[in-house]
């Protein structure tokens, strides 16, 4: 099973095409400094500039801050997939090297920086764990105007930050029920028996970031 | 950008957990396969990734060693001399094996190594991991499969042509998901001859002795 052309190489998160500068919408506001600043909570969405300040700049700066936020969360999130300490410590390492290779690839419209970097740890887990490449879907075909919009980015992440806290919100049996999902704590049959009801809140904020994919797809 | 007229769809539990990333090649292979086909699905799935995104948002943290950054820094310095090229790729609505597919068999239909099974059915499995078998089946225009059940999950997508069966007509990119124990008989539609990928994680069982009998041919 070697040498399989379109599966994933390098842990590649879920492509999506190279987006346009959206530096310019940031900062408008203000005194005209231009400062990133930890999750940047009053812009586009948290690590938002971060990862087009990398992506558009090779900004180290940028990438440095990335790695001291997401790397201990990658580190553990890798932790409960069932790596030990020093193995997670490596994978996590290569994760956030991901990030800066395949920076090219983040498109603010279409992930959040979390989910974006949520998908390289899972599929650097499947690799390491299952020794396996996750056969992904193929990418649109986006026409060569494809800029994302403004609007577009801030919807989506602003939707992602909802989801975020309606996660954040739910009952704790809930949310564990759904992080044990995420950390392969359940098999898919459980996931079936055991999540069908109580997602509540978090379904209802899948169908809003879900809506709001369709309209852009179209 | 392909017609919208996928009818049968990929049920939460699975988007979910292909999203977590606990599901075998096999299954990843179809459920890719489908999501290349299916906007709806496609929508869902970034759905899902993006409750994963906010898991590790909340996630606890572990302190990454000490040297840690160091040996990431010296990483991306050593890697940066990569270009970026822009790849261009020929569109899914042209091609009956849309791109995960294609990669496993190595091109397009033409490049399908079938082979015959029986009653003008051919199919080729693909080289997955063992926890479950992908294969291509090809089901000549009215032709039936015969009637089978099976322990585990057997999720069927339709890339050419159609079939009937209790649950339905699936046209292309419409994918089956069978019920443990579901007994059901695909009927092939007589227009056109029919291939799926079919996906099962156990033997499937079936009916009758004819054929229990095809059964070591098929490899299932």
């Amino acid at each position: 099973m070697m040498s399989i052309a379109v599966l994933s190489s390098d842990c590649d998160p879920a492509p999506v095409v190279s987006g346009s500068k959206i530096r310019d919408l940031s900062h408008e506001a203000g005194d005209g400094k231009k400062t990133l600043t930890n999750g940047t909570p009053n812009s586009i969405g948290p690590w938002v500039e971060e990862l087009v300040a990398i992506r558009d700049l090779r900004d180290e700066t940028a990438f440095v801050r990335v790695f001291e936020h997401f790397g201990p969360r990658v580190k553990a999130f890798l932790m409960k997939a069932g790596m030990d300490a020093a193995l997670a410590e490596e994978c996590a390492q290569e994760a956030l090297v991901t990030v800066w290779n395949k920076s090219h690839l983040y498109d603010a419209s279409r992930a959040s920086p979390s989910t974006w970097i949520f998908t390289i740890a899972r599929n650097k887990k499947i690799d390491v764990l299952r020794k396996q490449k996750r056969p992904e879907p193929e990418d649109l075909v986006w026409g060569p105007e494809a800029e994302p919009e403004q609007e577009d980015i801030i919807g989506l992440q602003q939707e992602s930050e909802h989801l975020g806290r309606a996660l954040r919100d739910l009952p704790s049996k809930q949310r564990d029920l759904i992080e044990k999902a995420y950390f392969g704590e359940l098999s898919h049959s459980e996931i079936a028996e055991q999540t069908g009801l109580p997602l509540g809140t978090i379904k209802s904020r899948i169908r809003l970031a879900l809506e709001r994919l369709r309209h852009q797809m179209k | 950008m392909i017609a919208m007229t996928i009818k049968h769809h990929l049920p939460d539990e699975l988007l979910m957990a292909y999203s977590a990333g606990e599901l075998s090649e096999a299954v990843n292979l179809i459920l890719a396969t489908h999501i290349s086909l299916c906007d709806d699905c496609r929508a869902a799935l970034a759905g899902y990734d993006a409750v994963g995104g906010a898991v590790l948002d909340t996630c606890d943290t572990v302190q990454m060693s000490a040297s840690s950054l160091n040996s990431v820094l010296e990483l991306i310095h050593a890697q940066d001399r990569i270009e970026h090229k822009k790849e261009f790729r020929v569109s899914a609505s042209d091609r009956t094996l849309p791109e995960p597919l294609a990669g496993y068999v190595g091109g397009d239909l033409d490049s399908v190594r079938w082979r015959p099974v029986g009653m003008g059915v051919k199919q080729a499995i693909l080289p997955t991991s063992s926890e479950a078998t992908a294969r291509l089946l090809y089901i000549p225009a009215g032709t039936a499969i015969p009637d089978h059940s099976h322990s585990g999950l057997e999720l069927t997508l339709v890339l050419q042509g159609a079939f009937q069966d209790d649950d339905g007509y699936f046209g292309r990119g419409d994918i089956e998901v069978a019920s443990e124990n579901l007994h059901h008989t695909p009927v092939a539609d007589i227009s056109e001859d029919c291939i799926c990928l079919a996906v099962t994680d156990a033997p499937l069982k079936f009916k009758g002795w004819m054929p229990r009998m095809a059964q070591p041919f098929l490899g299932i």
